[in-house]
């Protein structure tokens, strides 16, 4: 529980301006890239990377359920030596084995998701595998908050808590942004979601999906037969002002001029 | 058949601790009862969930788990459509998605419970085996059969009480038409518990000494192209029967060799028509509406014949 001195705040902060200043290299190489959806999740993927699966040896499972976000999770696979720089670089590219969203069989890639939905219910079939193959491993599950829109998601919900998967651990990137608006515009009645996940029989917790050493400590909790999930509130291209929370940024690169803001923004 | 396929597939788990049956609330009942006994964690019934059913499947196989999805056809096929795609059809996962009732075999439930379309659109995924057995015999073998894929498969299922069919039949081969019955004079090529009817018809017509083959097409992706291609090239006259709509089945795919293959001979087809229809009663009256009976095949073929003396 909480050992957050084992998690090193300031390596995991650094790293992270790294990520965003590589994302955004990328990202004036090609003519689109899914820029604020990636900004707003690159703590979590970190924490759950260097906190969870790299220490267990890549036993766990990472799964990027929000699969457009999917060049945060190239950073994170190249830094690690999973994915070479080489390749990340060709990503979008033509030719390339690197697209917009995760691709099963690539290097450090556990399922093929993108559209939305999908994920939490393979996590629960893994879930479910591991413990009839008695492997005590914990599946990582990132998710957008659009995402939870989809009666799939729910459906695993339901089904998560019914079998007591207490390996399976959920973290839904809050950003309160969709492709038409505010997801607590459009659907105001979800909120607050963490009463729904726990009525479905989740143990929830809620950090500042920013926060490293918050969202370590909410992530390393013993749930005691019931799956955990992290509500992680975020903001949709964090780091650059003129991103944040601003729609067209889901899926567009920067021009010249706002590239070199975006650089001086994110390193500071 | 859906007892066959319980106690093959209670058989292959005995030797197979990869096999896990997931079921949408739906569940060959009595005949698993001895699986779910002997096996209980490998048995999962999700509830009526049948996105989460497929997609648990998907994450039970990227684990190295053989799963069987279970359902009647039409949730199994239709309701989860992308995952079946998305998760077991892009990812190239070992998942047999087993449709029960598959056609109109639900006569009595009405439209939402007719699989009219599964093999159009499961056929239409790449790299999806689709099966469909005849009869219990070859309910058996194609469970085998699925057992020996490395990537998905569709097996549609009849209910139950369907006849042996197959039983003299000549040997089961994956992904090759089955010959239920030799003739001379005219073929039948169908597939599923409805080939009773093909049998019925060439009963019928070897009374007056028309002689008539029969050939279950078990698998229909992939297609036996090169097979159904000799049929055609030997027989003046065939038959397509099919408990399916007319496009995107074996009605299609027979006339696409008999066009790749120059085919002289005559073709017709039986399928469901067409349209939805309201009719509710047995499954021999829904088929008669469709323009489904043995009447109509034997005079089909007997018109043929007798246009040719």
């Amino acid at each position: 529980m909480g050992h957050v001195s084992s998690f090193d705040v300031a390596a995991s902060q650094a790293r992270c301006r790294r990520y965003r200043r590589r994302i955004l290299d990328r990202s004036q190489s090609v003519t689109a890239m899914h820029i604020a959806p990636a900004f707003s999740c690159l703590e979590i993927l970190d924490v759950i990377y260097h906190g969870f699966v790299e220490p267990s040896n890549r036993e766990h499972t990472f799964l990027l359920s929000k699969g457009h976000g999917v060049v945060a999770q190239y950073c994170l696979l190249e830094e690690l030596g999973v994915l070479e720089r080489a390749e990340v670089e060709m990503a979008g590219h033509d030719g390339s084995r690197l697209g917009g969203h995760p691709d099963y069989g690539l290097p450090g890639i556990e399922a093929s998701t993108g559209s939305l939905g999908h994920g939490l219910p393979l996590a629960v079939g893994m879930a479910y595998g591991d413990r009839l193959a008695d492997r005590d491993r914990r599946i990582f599950v990132v998710l957008s908050d659009g995402e939870m829109q989809e009666g799939s998601t729910w459906e695993a919900v339901m089904l998560a808590s019914s079998l007591g998967l207490d390996g399976l651990v959920a973290v839904i990137d809050l950003n309160d942004l969709q492709s038409l608006g505010r997801v607590s515009e459009l659907v105001p009645s979800f909120y607050p979601l963490e009463d729904k996940l726990q009525a479905f029989g989740w143990d929830v917790a809620t950090v500042d999906g920013h926060d490293p050493a918050a969202l370590y400590e909410a992530i390393d909790t013993e749930t005691g037969g019931r799956p955990h999930a992290v509500v992680a509130k975020t903001t949709k291209g964090k780091g650059v002002s003129f991103m944040e929370g601003v729609p067209i940024w889901h899926y567009r690169s920067p021009n010249a001029d706002e590239y070199a803001q975006a650089i001086r923004e994110v390193e500071q | 058949m859906r007892d066959a396929f319980a106690e093959e597939l209670y058989a292959a788990a005995r030797e197979d601790a990869r096999i896990v049956l997931v079921a949408a609330d739906i569940s060959p009942a009595s005949a698993m009862a001895r699986f779910v006994e002997e096996f209980p964690g490998r048995f999962v019934n999700v509830g009526i969930a049948e996105q989460a059913m497929i997609g648990m499947c998907a994450g039970l196989a990227l684990r190295g788990f053989r799963p069987f999805a279970y359902t009647i056809a039409t949730f199994a096929a239709y309701r989860p459509f992308e995952q079946i795609r998305d998760d077991l059809g892009y990812q190239e996962l070992p998942v047999t998605v087993v449709g029960v009732g598959g056609g109109i075999n639900y006569s009595a439930l009405g439209g939402t419970h007719h699989a009219m379309e599964d093999v159009a659109v499961m056929s239409a995924i790449p790299g999806m085996t689709v099966l469909a057995p005849c009869d219990p015999s070859e309910t058996r073998k194609t469970v085998r059969a699925a057992l020996d894929l490395a990537g998905p498969a569709y097996l549609r299922l009849g209910k139950a009480g369907e006849p042996d069919l197959s039983g003299s039949a000549e040997p089961f081969r994956f992904g090759e038409i089955r010959c239920l019955r030799e003739g001379a004079d005219a073929c039948i090529l169908g597939y599923g518990p409805i080939l009773k009817l093909a049998v019925a018809a060439a009963e019928d017509l070897a009374r007056d000494d028309v002689s008539v083959a029969v050939y279950s097409c078990h698998t229909l992706n992939p297609f036996d192209a090169a097979g159904v291609g000799e049929v055609l090239d030997r027989f003046e006259t065939a038959i397509v029967l099919e408990e399916h709509v007319p496009r995107g089945g074996l009605a299609s795919r027979v006339k696409e060799v008999a066009w790749d293959t120059r085919a002289t001979c005559e073709i017709s087809t039986f399928t469901l028509r067409d349209r939805f229809i309201h009719v509710y009663g047995s499954h021999a009256l829904l088929l008669a509406e469709h323009g489904i009976d043995v009447a109509s095949m034997t005079a089909a073929i007997r018109t043929a014949a007798s246009s040719r003396l």
